[in-house]
């Protein structure tokens, strides 16, 4: 099994999504922005950080991409593609996922713990949850409000393309308290918070039994394995 | 040299932080006739010559599509300046 990492300039989080993508047991393949071809991977994850400066908008250089061109067409054959953070920046400013996202409502960077709802768990990146299972992942960006036309709004809702949901608290003011969405097809997901910080006990989230014991984040990598062996 | 000069703002419903913080410390200044600061993008766009009909239908096409976000922002004007 071999999962993609892109690593765009000003991409911060390529390490961190690698790691978890070998804590869950596949291999992974570094992929450059000026990567034409996807080397036969899987997978694919676009890590958070600050692609390209954030120029222009979060996300839309890198949107123009080599690689991002390559990992559209793919996504739209079925590869599973998660976007994180930065990441779904790019999946939004790349039109797999609908919407947009603006400043912070507090107008702060926040990086906190965040309680999330998984709302729908027939996606490749969310397939090991229990529906409406209640987990904590890292949540750190400036950028995160998710905002979207009324129209597509009730779509989103309607097809039940809402993939999690922030509890306890909206930290962005994101619509709906969106935090992350999936495609129709459930091969695309992306999110504003970092499952893959949350991924090896000793370095996760504070949790109930011991502090950074959480390892929510990792069911996100497992499903993707799931989904690929099962494809 | 000519340019094609593209005006992006973000949407008028949308919050503007940099507007809002430039808003606020020009009411420290002292300044209260001004009400609200909205702060946009010029972008240049450099041309060789004067630009033709259709290199100006090009770039409203990549105004539209990469230089603004329709979802959070508006392309409000597109003119040529020599």
């Amino acid at each position: 099994m071999k999962i993609g990492v892109v690593t765009f300039p000003g991409t911060l989080d390529d390490r961190d999504a690698a790691r978890a993508v070998r804590i869950a047991g596949a291999t992974v393949v570094p992929l450059w922005h000026a990567d034409e071809n996807l080397h036969k991977v899987d997978a694919v994850v676009l890590p958070g950080g600050f692609s390209y400066g954030d120029y222009l908008r979060c996300g839309a250089i890198a949107a123009q991409a080599p690689v991002t061109q390559a990992i559209v067409k793919a996504a739209n054959g079925g590869l599973p593609v998660l976007g994180i953070c930065n990441g779904f920046q790019v999946l939004v400013e790349s039109h797999l996922l609908p919407g947009g996202l603006i400043r912070n409502e507090a107008q702060h960077f926040i990086c906190r713990d965040q309680k999330l709802r998984v709302e729908n768990v027939d996606t490749a990146w969310t397939n090991a949850f229990e529906l409406n299972q209640e987990i904590t992942i890292p949540l750190k960006n400036g950028e995160g409000g998710y905002i979207a036309d009324a129209e597509t709004l009730r779509r989103l809702e309607g097809e039940g393309l809402v993939a999690f949901r922030y509890l306890d608290g909206n930290p962005n003011g994101s619509v709906n308290d969106i935090a992350g969405l999936r495609n129709e097809r459930g091969n695309v997901v992306g999110l504003m918070p970092h499952p893959e910080h949350a991924v090896e006990a000793g370095f996760g989230p504070d949790t109930a039994s011991a502090m950074r014991s959480g390892i929510d984040g990792l069911k996100f990598f497992e499903s993707v394995l799931k989904a690929v062996v099962n494809a | 040299m000519p340019k094609i000069i593209v005006e992006v703002m973000p949407k008028a419903d949308l919050l503007d932080p940099q507007g809002k913080a430039v808003a606020n410390a020009l009411h420290r200044q002292g300044h209260a006739n001004i009400l609200n600061v909205r702060i946009g993008k010029r972008i240049e766009l450099h041309t060789e010559g004067v630009p033709t009909e259709a290199e100006l239908a090009e770039a409203q096409k990549i105004a539209d599509s990469f230089l603004s976000n329709g979802v959070i922002e508006d392309v409000v004007k597109i003119h040529v300046e020599n």
